[in-house]
């Protein structure tokens, strides 16, 4: 049982710092591109994925790890409407970006269960 | 557009705020990981592409660009707003690219070797993410072309003398 939750927190300690690691690579590299809206493209890059998909399949297998990623596309869906939404607010309306881009990941929690609850939720 | 490299981005940039994006990314990732051991991996794999690193980056391109404004003697809240609103709209378009990545691991992983997949995933990605924007960018400009010169004829055959005046000018 110990044993157990020990291996637990040493997962939890990889996927922070893999996790850390991979989105503040992609956000150096959209730091260092112009125009804006170029660099723009690595804030969706798959950096948690990457950073995960390797343990999943070492822990759990490569079916697990695919119907992770089957989720996922449902996941973008809802992170593109996420992110234009926040793009039209900000540019639109000239709201704060920290309280706009917070209140609207009700949009992304949203949008993906409610895809996940029509497309895969009843199978 | 032309796509450049600008090294200033690195330098506004604080160690602090490097942290706030590895605290973020560490986080959701150990948050991704727990989700699915509780729910399954079909709840699990929809926060893989959870927007982890979009609010951070937002509110850093509205402080510098707010901060860089103000230097120069303007107000710069609004610019920055919009320079924020801008890069979401990047990723909006990376979107595409990252629907994809799940798509090639989603089909290939179960009979394919890990490592093959994720490079061919994230090759997919950056080509897909790419293409959209540079194809975006084409067909905004194709329009602005248009509107433009729609609106100059129209601007010409209502008033000529004005046009006129304008094109000696």
């Amino acid at each position: 049982m110990r044993g157990e939750s020990q291996v637990h927190v040493k997962e939890i300690v990889f996927r922070v710092i893999a996790g850390g690691v991979f989105v503040t690579a992609f956000s150096i590299v959209g730091d260092l591109l112009k125009p804006k809206s170029f660099a723009g493209l690595f804030g969706a890059a798959p950096s948690i994925a990457l950073a995960t998909i390797a343990l999943t399949v070492i822990e759990n297998g490569k079916t697990y790890a695919s119907l992770e990623a089957r989720s996922m596309i449902l996941g973008s869906i809802a992170f593109c409407l996420y992110a234009y939404l926040v793009s039209r607010l900000l540019i639109r309306r000239r709201l704060p970006a920290l309280a706009t881009t917070a209140s609207l990941i009700v949009v992304w929690f949203t949008v993906a269960f409610g895809l996940w609850y029509a497309v895969l939720g009843r199978s | 557009m032309k796509i450049k490299i600008d090294t200033t981005g690195l330098r506004e940039s604080k160690w602090y705020e490097y942290a706030v994006r590895f605290a973020f990314g560490g986080t959701v990732t150990a948050l991704t990981g727990v989700i699915a051991r509780h729910f399954g991996p079909a709840i699990g794999g929809l926060f893989l592409a959870f927007p982890a690193i979009l609010p951070a980056t937002a509110t850093l391109i509205e402080k510098h660009e707010t901060e860089t404004k103000q230097k120069a003697g303007k107000m710069g809240v609004a610019s920055g707003r919009r320079a924020a609103g801008v890069d979401a709209a990047g990723a909006a378009m990376g979107c595409f690219g990252l629907l994809v990545f799940a798509v090639i691991v989603w089909k290939a992983l179960p009979a394919s070797s890990l490592a093959l997949v994720l490079i061919a995933a994230t090759i997919a990605w950056l080509v897909t993410a790419v293409s959209v924007w540079i194809i975006r960018e084409k067909i905004w400009r194709a329009i602005a072309r248009k509107l433009h010169a729609t609106y100059r004829v129209r601007s010409v055959t209502r008033n000529p003398q004005s046009s006129a005046h304008t094109r000696t000018r």
